[in-house]
């Protein structure tokens, strides 16, 4: 009988894979409660108008502005930090990919997904760039 | 405020749940529910949908994966596709005027609407024989699989990957401009072009599409489009909804999936032509 070593090392990444994205995404689902609760005490009654794109400040858009501000507990500011770990879950789940398949020597797969790693970066840190 | 958000949030919960039954994303019901119901300015709902899509995804990919049904590498290697379309999109999305594209989307929509209806076997490439016929591409990639029904293991093999790869870029493009997870697209890359096996497309699609709108959401997050107070409760309603469709999904048959997914994907297909006409949109 022919045992098939990756189908197991599939298997046991996929396991590990389930868990960082619920992780990931229980984690940032805490950080927008956690913020929403914080927004409804600082700014009761307060409404904002949306029908008209102003866009938003620099403290919402940059990624280590975003992480930073959060730590003043302003709840707009914490949401925002978790909707960052939700953009970047998926992202973790490439990067956890990308070992995955070094651990397999899967040497296609480790390309094909450090391209898609590469661009999911580009993506993030664009405004560092240009 | 306080009742905005709780409408908007029962909205998320409705969308997420058809969003994850039917390998779509919740986008196709976000941006309208925002645009049209709330009169929000779609640029900001085309961000803030993009957040309900990937909560949508991930909260239900984390139940899919340890199924064993999607395929990893085949999604591994298309999100190259998706991910380079989603900033593309992304990019167009800042210049372009969205009411043409959301014409023609519609169209495409309705297309995979009726494609999907269309009998077929429900497995098309079982034996062993066929695998070894395989072309060189498919042999590289490995883009073959196996999953468990309810009669044994099941066998196939990707045909067409050049195609199922160029409609994956459009997918992208498509996700990135209207803040969709362009599950639909996905899913007729996979099960018409592709071959693949419609449980295995669907719950491959829903895995991609967490990736896809990264892509996509890195830049409208970094360029400000992304608003705290009208992302949480649409992430949270999404989340939600998605992971009542995610246990749905796994236990219902094939033929009834497609029924409601070629349901919904007409109804918003119609919703989108018209918008779009309408300059709505």
């Amino acid at each position: 009988m022919i045992v098939d070593y990756k189908q197991l090392d599939d298997r046991r990444m996929r396991d590990i894979m389930g868990s960082l994205l619920r992780y990931g995404v229980v984690v940032a689902a805490l950080l927008v409660i956690f913020g929403g609760v914080l927004f409804f005490i600082q700014h009761p009654g307060e409404y904002f108008d949306y029908s008209t794109f102003k866009g938003e400040p620099l403290r919402f858009r940059k990624v280590h502005l975003i992480i930073q501000e959060a730590f003043n507990f302003r709840g707009r500011d914490v949401i925002q930090l978790g909707l960052l770990v939700l953009v970047a879950t998926p992202i973790a789940r490439v990067i956890f990919s990308l070992v995955g398949f070094l651990f397999e020597r899967d040497w296609i797969y480790v390309a094909i997904t450090f391209i898609v790693l590469v661009i999911l970066f580009i993506s993030l840190f664009s405004t560092y760039l240009f | 405020m306080v009742t905005f958000i709780a409408i908007l949030f029962a909205g998320a919960l409705f969308a997420g749940f058809i969003g994850s039954l039917t390998g779509l994303g919740g986008g196709v019901v976000i941006v309208p529910l925002l645009t049209i119901g709330f009169g929000v300015d779609i640029r900001y709902a085309i961000g803030t949908s993009l957040i309900g899509v990937i909560a949508t995804s991930s909260g239900a990919a984390s139940a899919f994966v340890k199924e064993g049904i999607l395929n990893i590498r085949i999604g591994m290697f298309l999100e190259i596709a998706t991910t380079l379309g989603a900033i593309a999109g992304a990019a167009i999305a800042f210049f372009a005027p969205t009411h043409t594209i959301a014409v023609i989307f519609g169209f495409v929509l309705i297309y995979s609407a009726l494609a999907s209806l269309k009998p077929k076997d429900e497995i098309q490439n079982t034996n062993i024989e066929q695998q070894g016929k395989a072309s060189r591409l498919v042999e590289v990639l490995k883009v073959k699989g196996s999953y468990m029904t309810a009669n044994g293991l099941k066998y196939y093999t990707l045909h067409n990957l050049a195609g199922g790869f160029a409609m994956m870029i459009l997918a992208g493009i498509l996700s990135g401009l209207l803040g969709i997870g362009s599950g639909a697209l996905k899913v007729i890359a996979m099960d018409s072009i592709m071959k693949m096996p419609f449980k295995v497309s669907t719950t491959t699609s829903n895995f991609m599409i967490g990736v896809t709108a990264a892509a996509s959401a890195g830049i409208y997050l970094t360029r400000g489009y992304i608003d705290p107070v009208l992302s949480m409760p649409v992430m949270l309603g999404v989340l939600i909804g998605s992971l009542f469709g995610a246990r749905i999904l796994i236990k219902s048959q094939t033929k009834k999936i497609r029924v409601v997914f070629a349901i919904v994907v007409s109804l918003l297909a119609l919703e989108m032509i018209y918008n779009g006409l309408a300059k709505n949109i």
